[in-house]
C-alpha cells in the first residue's frame, strides 16, 4: 500500500455562538509515500483547519463531524487522544507558518528539540540531542552545537524555520504537514527554506503537505496539487496540469495573480470580491459571486467531475488558458 | 542606564524629602507637638525642658530643620513606654515581620499558583468556578476578618495551630527566626494564611488569564503536534511562560504585604513592627509612631526604586525610552 | 439601482430601546448580580428603618440591662424580647446593635467615597482640563500616593490624626481620592483623542466647554464602577481600623467595633458577638462588589463581545 494518507468527505465545523462555521465542507485527497501534495487557496479556505484536522488537532467549539482520515490504512478520524498522540510528532509532523510564534520563547532550542524525540522514544538524552544536532546539520545550520544552546529570539526567521523543520524530521515520519512555512520569510530564504525541505523528502521519502496560498511556490516543489476554496477542494490534479491547463475558474484567477517573467510589468490580475463569510455561504457553487463564468446553473452546487484524470467543482470548466 | 538609575535616586529622594515634610507637619502643625511628643504623665517642667530641647519656640522652618538632621542621624527620639530609641525598637520588630510577610509571599504563590492553573486549564469545571467565585471572595473579604475566622476555626474549635505569638525561634543563617522550628513554623502557619489570602487571590487571577492566554499561543499548538504530553506542556511550556510575570508583580505586592501585616500582627499577636505600631497608637507612644510612619515610608521607596531598576534591567524598552527623553 | 427599491419603512418599534433600559435589562442577566442587588438594597433598608424595627435602641442606657450580657442567639431578654442574635458583654441585644452599626458603617462609608469622588473628580478634571506641566505635576502625586496601599495610607492618618468619625472620614478621603482621579485622567485622555473633542476645539469651542459636555460624560461611567468598588473598600477599610480601635470611638459603634467588642469573647466560644456583626459587614461587602463587577461589565464596552 503506497498511500499514506486517504482523506475522504471531511467536514471539520465550529460551532460558534454566531453559528456555523463549516470550514471544511466535504474534502478528499490522498497522498502518497514520497509525494508532495500542495494545498492552495486564499486566506481562510480552511487549509490550516484541514491540517489540524489530520493531526486531531481542533478545539471546541470546533469539530470533526463527518468523514474519514485514514494514515497507513488506520482510520485515524477522531481517534482516541493517546493514539493521535503517540502519531504526532512521531508519524505526521507539522510545521507552522511563523517560526517566531511556535518556538516557545523562553525554552532553549535543545530543549524543544530533544522533548520532541523524548515523547516517542525512551532514549538516552545524550542520543538524543546527538540526533537534534545531526539534524541541524542536515538543514543546513553552522555549528549546531552552538545554535541548541540559543533562545529562539537570538536566531533569524530563516534559522528558526530550519530548526522547526530539522525537528520535524527528526522522528523520521512518515507524513509532514507544512502550513505556509515559508509565508513569513523574505523570498531569497524562502527558496533556501524550500529547496531544503525537498531534499530532505526525497532523501527519507516522506510524504508532504504543502499548504499555501501562494501557486508559484508549490509549482516547483509538488507532484500533485489540491485547490481549496471556502472549505472544498474545487479542483485537484497533477502539478503541470493544473499549472499549464486550469480548468476551475478559481485556479484560473489564482494563477492570474501570479507573478511571473512573462508578464513582468503587467499590473497583476487579482480575482475581484473576496472570500464569501463563512456563515452565510452561498447555496450553490461558492465561488459565484466572484466567478466571470458563472450562469444561473450555478445556483445549485456543482458535483465532482473527473476531466482527464483530474477532479474538478464545477458546471463551467475553463477550455482556454491563463485569462489574460 | 546609570542616567536612569540616578534619576530614579533623586526622585526617591525628592520622595523621601515631602514624605518627611508632611510627617512633619502632621505631628507639629496639625498635631499638638507637645502633646504628641511629651508624655501624658510628665509635669510642667518637663515639658519645659522639652519644649526648649526641641526648640519648639523656634520659627517652623528650623524646627523642621532640626527634625531633618535628627531623622538623619537616626534620632527619631524615645519610646515613652520603653524608654529605648524609637528607631531601635522598630528595627528591633522588623525581623518578625519580614519573616511573616515572606512566609505570606511565598504561600501565595504556592497555593494562588496551582490553583490558577487548574482554573485556566479547565475554565468550564464546577471545581474552576469554585475556585474563581474563592479569589472574589478573597478580594472582597476584609483581612482582620478572615484572621478571627481562622482563629475560631482552627484554633478554637480544632485546636489544631495556635494563635497568638512567634512560637519557638531557631538560627537559619545565623538570622533568628520562627520558620527554623517545628513550633515556629505551626505559629506562623495562621497568620501568613490570614496575611496570603489577598494576594492567593491575586495569583489566581494572575495564572489563570496568563495560562488561558498562553493556551491559544501557537507555541503550545506546536508542542501539542510535537506529540508532548499534556502535563509536559502545561509544566513546562506554559507554566514557564507565564511564571515571569507572575512572580514579578507577586515580588512587587511585597510591600503591601508589610503594610497589611499591620492588621495580622495585632490579631494574631504577632510581634512585628505592625504590632508595634497599633499598639504604640494606642499608647500615645508618639515617637514611635512617626519612626514608623518615617521608616515606612523609605521602605516603599526603596520597594518602588528597585522594582523600577530591576524592570529597566530586564525590559529594555524602559530603558530606550528613558535614553530617549 | 436605488429607485425600485422602496425607502425601507420603518417596523413600528414595539418598545423603545433606550440605552437605561439596555443597560437595566443587561444587568439583571447576571442571577449573582441580581441577588447581590437584593441584598444590597435589603441591607440598605434595614439600616435606614433600624429605629423601627429593632426592639431595642443599643445605645440608651436605659434600655440596656447588663443582667443580658452575652446570652447566646434566641435567648429571651429581661425586658420580654427574644434576642434572636444573642446578646454582647454589655447586655446589648445584638440583632439591634448590628443595624445600628450598619446605618454608621455605610454612612462612613457612602460619605468618604463621595467626598473622595468629588474632590478626586475635581483634581482629575483639572488635570485634563490644565494640560502640560499641571497635570503633569497632578498625575505625579497620583501615581505616587496609589503606590502606598490605601490601607496604609489611611492608618497613617488616623496614627496622626487620632479617633473621631470626622477624622475617619477624613483619613478615608485621603485614602481614596487618588483612584477617583485616575480615573477621570484616563477616560479623559481617551476622549480628548477623539475626533469629536478635536472637532469641538475647531469650532472654537472653549476648553472648560470640552470638559463638561465631553469628558465630563464619559467619565461618569467609570466612575461608578469605581465609586461602588471604592465604597465598599472603604466600608471594609473603616472595619478595619475599627477593630483595630485606632478608627470609631466605642460611642461610634460601627461593625468594627461590634466585631472588636467580641473578640475577647470568641476565645472562650461565645463566637456569636463577634460573627453576627461579620456577616453583616461581609454581606454587604461582599455584596456590593458584586454589583460593582457587573456593573463594569455592563459599562465597560471594551469587554462586550
Ligand atoms: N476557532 C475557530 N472558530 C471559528 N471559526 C474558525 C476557527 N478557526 C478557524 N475558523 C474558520 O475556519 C476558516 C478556515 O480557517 P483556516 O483553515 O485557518 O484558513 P486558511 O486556509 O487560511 O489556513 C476560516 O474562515 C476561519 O474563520
Ligand atoms: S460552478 Fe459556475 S460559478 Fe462556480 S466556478 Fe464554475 S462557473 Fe464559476
Ligand atoms: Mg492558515
Amino acid at each position: 500500500m503506497s498511500d499514506v494518507l486517504q482523506v475522504n468527505a471531511l467536514r471539520t465545523h465550529f460551532f460558534t455562538h454566531a453559528g456555523v462555521v463549516k470550514a471544511v465542507d466535504g474534502v478528499d485527497f490522498t497522498v502518497r509515500k514520497g509525494e508532495v501534495m500542495g494545498l492552495v487557496g486564499e486566506s481562510g479556505s480552511g487549509k490550516s483547519i484541514t491540517g489540524f484536522s489530520i493531526l486531531g488537532l481542533i478545539d471546541p467549539p470546533g469539530r470533526i463531524v463527518d468523514g474519514s482520515i485514514r494514515f497507513n490504512g488506520a482510520e485515524i478520524a477522531n481517534a482516541p487522544e493517546p493514539e493521535l498522540q503517540k502519531l504526532r510528532g512521531n508519524r505526521i509532523a507539522m510545521i507552522f507558518q511563523d517560526p517566531m510564534m511556535t518556538l516557545n520563547p523562553v525554552l532553549r532550542i535543545d530543549t524543544q528539540m530533544i522533548e520532541a524525540i523524548l515523547a516517542h522514544e525512551d532514549i538516552p538524552r545524550q542520543t538524543a540531542w546527538e540526533r537534534s544536532r545531526d539534524a541541524l546539520g542536515l538543514v543546513g545550520i553552522p555549528s549546531p552545537e552552538e545554535r541548541l544552546r540559543a533562545y529562539p529570539h537570538q536566531l533569524s526567521g530563516g534559522m528558526r524555520q530550519r530548526v522547526a523543520i530539522a525537528t520535524a524530521f527528526l522522528n523520521r515520519p512518515d507524513l509532514i504537514i507544512a502550513d505556509e512555512p515559508t509565508t513569513a520569510l523574505d523570498v531569497t530564504i524562502q527558496a533556501q527554506i524550500i529547496h531544503e525541505a525537498q531534499k530532505l523528502t526525497r532523501q527519507t521519502g516522506t510524504a508532504m503537505i504543502w499548504i499555501t496560498h501562494d501557486l508559484a511556490v508549490v509549482a516547483g516543489l509538488a507532484d500533485h496539487i489540491s485547490v481549496m476554496y471556502a472549505g472544498r477542494i474545487v479542483e485537484q490534479g497533477a502539478t503541470d496540469d493544473v499549472i499549464d491547463r486550469p480548468l476551475h475558474p478559481y485556479t484560473v484567477g489564482l494563477l492570474g495573480s501570479v507573478p511571473s517573467a512573462n508578464k513582468r510589468g503587467q499590473r497583476l490580475y487579482q480575482i475581484e470580491g473576496m472570500t464569501p463569510n463563512m456563515l452565510a455561504m452561498p447555496t450553490g457553487c461558492a465561488f459565484a459571486p466572484r466567478c466571470r463564468a458563472a450562469t444561473p446553473g450555478c445556483d445549485t452546487a456543482p458535483p465532482i467531475t473527473d476531466i482527464d484524470g483530474r477532479h474538478l467543482r464545477c458546471h463551467h470548466p475553463q477550455t482556454v488558458g491563463v485569462a489574460s | 542606564m546609570t542616567v536612569f538609575i540616578i534619576r530614579r535616586l533623586m526622585q526617591a529622594i525628592l520622595v523621601v524629602f515631602l514624605m518627611s515634610v508632611i510627617v512633619f507637619f502632621g505631628v507639629n502643625v496639625i498635631g499638638d507637638p507637645v502633646h504628641m511628643l511629651v508624655s501624658p504623665d510628665a509635669d510642667q517642667a518637663d515639658i519645659e525642658a522639652t519644649i526648649r530641647r526641641l526648640g519648639l519656640d523656634r520659627p517652623i522652618w528650623e524646627q523642621y530643620l532640626l527634625f531633618v538632621s535628627g531623622a538623619a542621624q537616626g534620632n527619631l527620639g524615645n519610646s515613652f513606654i520603653f524608654g529605648e530609641p524609637a528607631l531601635k525598637l522598630i528595627l528591633h520588630h522588623m525581623p518578625a515581620t519580614l519573616e511573616l510577610a515572606f512566609s505570606a509571599l511565598f504561600l501565595a504563590v504556592a497555593v494562588g499558583v496551582p490553583l490558577g492553573l487548574y482554573a485556566g486549564l479547565y475554565p468550564d469545571s464546577p471545581l474552576s468556578k469554585g475556585i474563581m467565585a474563592g479569589s472574589i471572595l478573597g478580594f472582597s473579604l476584609p483581612t482582620f476578618w478572615v484572621g478571627l475566622m481562622l482563629i475560631m476555626l482552627f484554633a478554637v474549635e480544632l485546636g489544631w495551630l495556635p494563635s497568638t505569638g512567634r512560637g519557638d525561634t531557631g538560627h537559619i543563617l545565623g538570622i533568628e527566626t520562627s520558620l527554623a522550628t517545628r513550633d515556629g513554623l505551626s505559629h506562623v502557619l495562621l497568620p501568613a494564611m490570614n496575611l496570603a489570602l489577598l494576594k492567593i487571590s491575586l495569583a489566581i487571577r494572575l495564572t489563570r488569564a496568563g495560562v488561558r492566554e498562553a493556551m491559544g499561543q501557537d507555541y503550545v499548538k506546536y508542542a501539542r503536534a510535537k506529540g508532548l504530553s499534556t502535563r509536559r506542556i502545561v509544566f513546562v511550556h506554559v507554566l514557564k511562560n507565564i511564571m515571569i510575570p507572575v512572580v514579578t508583580v507577586m515580588g512587587l505586592e511585597f510591600g503591601s504585604l508589610i503594610g497589611f501585616s499591620v492588621v495580622t500582627e495585632s490579631i494574631f499577636a504577632w510581634p512585628g513592627m505592625g504590632k508595634l505600631l497599633i499598639d504604640a497608637i494606642l499608647q500615645l507612644d508618639r515617637p514611635v509612631v512617626v519612626a514608623y510612619l518615617m521608616i515606612i515610608v523609605l521602605f516603599f521607596v526603596l520597594i518602588n526604586l528597585i522594582v523600577d531598576i530591576l524592570y529597566s534591567i530586564l525590559d529594555p524598552r524602559v530603558r530606550l525610552r528613558d535614553q530617549g527623553a | 439601482m436605488s429607485d425600485v427599491i422602496a425607502p425601507e419603512t420603518a417596523a413600528p418599534a414595539a418598545k423603545v430601546e433606550t440605552p437605561f433600559r439596555r443597560f437595566v435589562s443587561e444587568f439583571f442577566e447576571s442571577r449573582i448580580a441580581t441577588v447581590a442587588l437584593c441584598v444590597l438594597g435589603l441591607i440598605i433598608l434595614l439600616a435606614v428603618l433600624a429605629p423601627w424595627i429593632t426592639p431595642q435602641n443599643p445605645y440608651d442606657l436605659a434600655q440596656v440591662d447588663v443582667l443580658d450580657g452575652r446570652l447566646p442567639p434566641g435567648s429571651e431578654a429581661f425586658a420580654g424580647y427574644t434576642m434572636w442574635l444573642g446578646s454582647d458583654g454589655s447586655g446589648r441585644d445584638l440583632y439591634s446593635a448590628i443595624l445600628y452599626g450598619l446605618r454608621i458603617s455605610l454612612s462612613v462609608g457612602v460619605a468618604s467615597g463621595i467626598i473622595a469622588l468629588a474632590i478626586g473628580m475635581a483634581i482629575g478634571l483639572l488635570a485634563a482640563y490644565a494640560g502640560g506641566r499641571t497635570e503633569n505635576i497632578i498625575m505625579r502625586v497620583v501615581d505616587l500616593q496609589l503606590s502606598f496601599p490605601a490601607a496604609l495610607v489611611a492608618l497613617m492618618l488616623v496614627a496622626i490624626l487620632g479617633k473621631g468619625i470626622d477624622k475617619i472620614i477624613l483619613a478615608l478621603v485621603v485614602a481614596q481620592w487618588a483612584y477617583y482621579a485616575r480615573t477621570v485622567r484616563g477616560t479623559a485622555l481617551v476622549e480628548r483623542n477623539k475626533e469629536y473633542v478635536e472637532a469641538a476645539q475647531c469650532l472654537g469651542l472653549s476648553r472648560l466647554r470640552v470638559v463638561f459636555r465631553h469628558i465630563l460624560p464619559n467619565c461618569l461611567a467609570p466612575l461608578i464602577v469605581v465609586g461602588t468598588v471604592q465604597t465598599a473598600h472603604a466600608i471594609s477599610l473603616e472595619a478595619t481600623l475599627s477593630f483595630l480601635g485606632v478608627g470609631l470611638p466605642q460611642t461610634e459603634p460601627s461593625l468594627g467595633v461590634l466585631i472588636a467588642n467580641g473578640f475577647e469573647y470568641m476565645l472562650s466560644g461565645r463566637y456569636w458577638i463577634s460573627v453576627f456583626p461579620g456577616l453583616a459587614l461581609l454581606f454587604t461587602v461582599v455584596s456590593i462588589n458584586l454589583v460593582g463587577d457587573q456593573l463594569r461589565d455592563v459599562l465597560n464596552p471594551r469587554l462586550k463581545k
